[in-house]
């Protein structure tokens, strides 16, 4: 009778649509809530059709801000980000965030228009080779020869997108094949032979790291995105003090397990902490759940985690024993491996010693600045807005100096609160992509840390942030030069500032003011706290702009070709 | 450096080829030669790899990097297994009316075959494992090499194995 009444309906829902329509029937039976796009001559019959379409569109300023918001979006949500472009210069000008969500494993489905079907290849108006651009920078990547296919299209596009280890997925569509009718059924079933990722560990290696975890004296657990994007929190917590195990993050990984946890070591790599990076020099048994093993972690590979069995936990078995060679190999999801773990409740290494040893560090070797008086410490700043926000606040970055800072210093206690551009280090992402964490979060207090150069390479988006009036806090860390890369002339290049110091950066209150953004300035810790205090109690956008001490170094650093103990600055 | 021979199934879909050549650029692998072509299944092509890795590191990463890709249906790494390795070569060679003669006895044992003959050249066509075709090049080439083309190696595990190692599985899954 039930099976009866399914297909019936099924039979009800094939209806005959032009392909602009099934795109976004596709979109409805995905449960989308909001797309990010901008239109173009290849994309007109699908923006004709999103016109009384109902689906919550949102006109970024450039494609670029669409597709990093499109990344805040999914990251914030756990759901897909999607976009919309047009060909030609619409889908050249979503390269860098395409590249972005693949190397941050990124669920992503990215509609580019195509001039038509008849002159592809013949240099037409606005053409771009896009498949083949994209190719190495998506995780699947299709091109609609026959408007019958794509409903199967889209439909396996959501599904590679969101399973296995995340990314994006690219359907080019040629013009016309958004205007050709076909078909539309969207209850078929996705089968890619060629696509089953692994998602239960196997146990035979999960009870060889039981084993393992039980001889061990310096275990240490280091943790990345993955525990995120499996939504895998719980159950790492659970474990680690099931097994007394302490935990490191990755920069993608903050907010996995709560900073202020007894067991949290701190981030690790290049800017980690002193006690996080020692523990993986020292460490005799390193288990790595869904961390790429990343040269910004493991600095100089012949230096990393040489005393350590290495367990290495990942859906995609292609990044087990990658960089780093590892023992125990368990390709799966985080989340099943880490229910397997708890489950065994294996006999508890004793750590006794090993935390002590931790414990000692971390007192001896905190993160560190000096505080001045009359000049406002980036570090300081970044406290302060923790302390503010209760350490509650949904924060994105952008990439640099302040990046680190904020990774450093915000200490997340929750998931899916932290969003910034870790594999890639897009300059750029960081305001775009508060607009789709605020979307995906509305009631959240979203606050946007920024560079005064980053913030130059999206900041037409503050048009989107008025326009729908998004009550993001956009704050600059001013510090009148592209920070990091100032940094790495002082130290390695005898401070040859070569193109670095911006000292005549535009007037960014006047700027947001242009925009119809509420704006501050603070050049001290008491105007900062003045103007931080009010715009967390303003229920609308406020940029602020924060004129930092400009010669702000981050530290710890370990320099590059050095191994994780090498690290220098963590001790005046 | 070693040899690695790897075969695989993947979906005929328009520029798959273009995704597993992106692939070995992408990660500096290199490639010695490929063979593509249709199998008893249709829209399922076969593609032969012979590759040249640092080490055993790097020919794991392949078939996984391989494997990643949504229309590779399968993946074998088979160079330690028992197979047929397979490769043709044309070969035009410079002929005199005083060593064409020579020339038909040289190739004799290589089971070649003379496929086309003009005035002053001839066209042998061998199949066998490269390393034969390689000697009868060597041979030839004292005559005067005019132009060699050569398919490339194809090749599949024979009927019956040893204990073999397959697909997916170089990792316990
Ligand atoms: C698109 C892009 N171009 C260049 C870089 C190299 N880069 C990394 S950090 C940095 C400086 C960023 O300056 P700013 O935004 O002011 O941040 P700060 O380091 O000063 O905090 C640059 C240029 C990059 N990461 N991304
Ligand atoms: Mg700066």
């Amino acid at each position: 009778m039930a099976a009866n009444m399914k297909v019936k309906e099924r039979v009800a829902k094939k209806q005959t649509l032009c392909g602009a329509l099934m795109l976004i029937e596709a979109l409805k039976a995905e449960n989308v809530k909001v797309i990010f796009g901008y239109p173009g001559g290849a994309v007109l019959p699908i923006y004709d059709k999103l016109y009384e379409s109902g689906v919550f569109h949102v006109l970024t300023r450039h494609e670029q801000g669409a597709i990093h918001a499109a990344e805040g979006y999914a990251r914030i949500s756990g759901k897909p980000g999607v976009v919309i472009a047009t060909s030609g210069p619409g889908a050249t000008n979503i390269v860098t965030g395409l590249t972005d969500a693949m190397m941050d494993s990124i669920p992503l489905v990215v509609f580019t228009g195509q001039v038509a079907s008849n002159v592809i290849g013949s240099d037409a108006f606005q053409e771009a080779d896009v498949l083949g651009i994209t190719m190495p920078i998506t995780k699947h990547s299709y091109q609609v020869r026959d408007v019958h296919e794509l409903p199967k299209i889209i439909k396996e596009a959501f599904h590679i997108a969101t399973t296995g280890r995340p990314g994006p997925v690219l359907i080019d569509i040629p013009k016309d094949m958004s205007v050709a009718e076909a078909e539309f059924d969207y209850e078929q079933e996705v089968q890619l032979p060629g696509y089953q990722p692994t998602t239960r560990p196997n146990h035979l290696q999960i009870r060889k790291l039981v084993e393992a975890v039980s001889q061990a004296k310096r275990p240490v657990i280091l943790a990345g995105a993955g525990v995120l994007h499996a939504n895998a929190h719980e159950q790492l917590k659970q474990y680690a003090e099931q097994q007394h195990i302490p935990v490191i993050h990755t920069l993608l990984g903050l907010g996995g397990f709560p900073a202020d946890h007894p067991l949290f070591l701190g981030m690790a790599g290049m800017h980690g902490t002193y006690t996080a990076n020692m523990a993986l020099y020292e460490c005799d048994l390193l288990i790595n759940i869904g961390a790429r093993f990343d040269d910004r972690v493991t600095g100089n590979l012949a230096h990393f985690a040489p005393k350590a069995t290495v367990a290495h936990i990942d859906i995609d078995p292609a990044e087990i024993g990658k960089n780093v060679p590892t023992k125990i190999p368990i390709v799966g999801d985080a989340k099943e491996a880490l229910i397997q773990l708890i489950e065994q409740n294996g006999k508890r290494p004793d750590v006794s010693e090993w935390l002590n040893k931790l414990n000692e560090w971390k007192r001896e070797y905190p993160l560190m600045y000096k505080r001045e008086p009359g000049v406002l410490k980036p570090q300081r700043l970044i406290e302060m807005i923790h302390e503010y926000t209760n350490g509650e606040a949904v924060v994105t970055t952008d990439v640099g100096q302040h990046q680190m800072w904020v990774a450093q210093y915000y200490k997340f206690k929750h998931p899916h609160r932290w969003v910034t551009s870790g594999g890639l280090g897009t300059m750029g992402f960081g305001l775009p992509a508060a607009i789709g964490a605020q979307l995906a979060q509305p009631e959240a207090t979203v606050i946007s840390i920024v560079g005064d150069g980053g913030f130059q390479m999206t900041l037409q988006e503050l048009s989107v942030i008025q326009e729908l009036n998004l009550p993001i806090k956009i704050v600059i860390v001013n510090n009148q030069a592209l920070g990091m890369v100032r940094q790495w002339q002082e130290i390695f290049y005898e401070k040859r500032y070569s193109h670095s110091l911006i000292p005549n950066q535009p007037d960014f209150v006047r700027l947001a003011e242009a925009y119809g953004i509420k704006a501050m300035r603070a050049t001290t810790e008491e105007e900062a706290e003045y103007v931080l205090k009010e715009a967390l109690v303003t229920n609308a956008p406020v940029l602020l702009d924060f004129h930092v001490h400009p010669g702000e170094n981050v530290y710890p650093m370990v320099a590059p070709g050095k191994g994780l103990h090498e690290m220098v600055g963590v001790k005046w | 450096m070693v040899k690695r021979i790897i075969t695989m199934t993947v979906n005929n879909r328009p520029g798959v080829l273009n995704r597993i050549t992106g692939l070995f650029t992408k990660r500096h692998y290199n490639i010695e030669s490929i063979t593509v072509g249709h199998t008893e299944s249709e829209g399922i092509s076969r593609m032969t790899f012979v590759v040249n890795v640092d080490d055993e590191r790097i020919a794991e990463q392949i078939t996984k990097q391989l494997n990643k890709q949504i229309d590779v249906l399968k993946v074998v790494d088979i160079t330690d297994q028992a197979i047929i390795v397979r490769e043709l070569a044309l070969i035009k060679v410079a002929v005199t009316p005083a060593t064409r003669g020579e020339i038909y006895t040289l190739i004799e044992p290589f089971r070649a075959a003379i496929v086309d003959v003009a005035r002053d050249s001839l066209v042998v066509q061998v199949t066998g494992e490269p390393e034969k075709i390689d000697a009868l090049i060597d041979l030839l080439k004292p005559y005067g090499l005019k132009e060699v083309a050569r398919t490339g190696t194809t090749a599949f595990p024979r009927g019956s194995q040893r204990a073999s190692s397959t697909n997916k599985s170089l990792f316990i899954i």
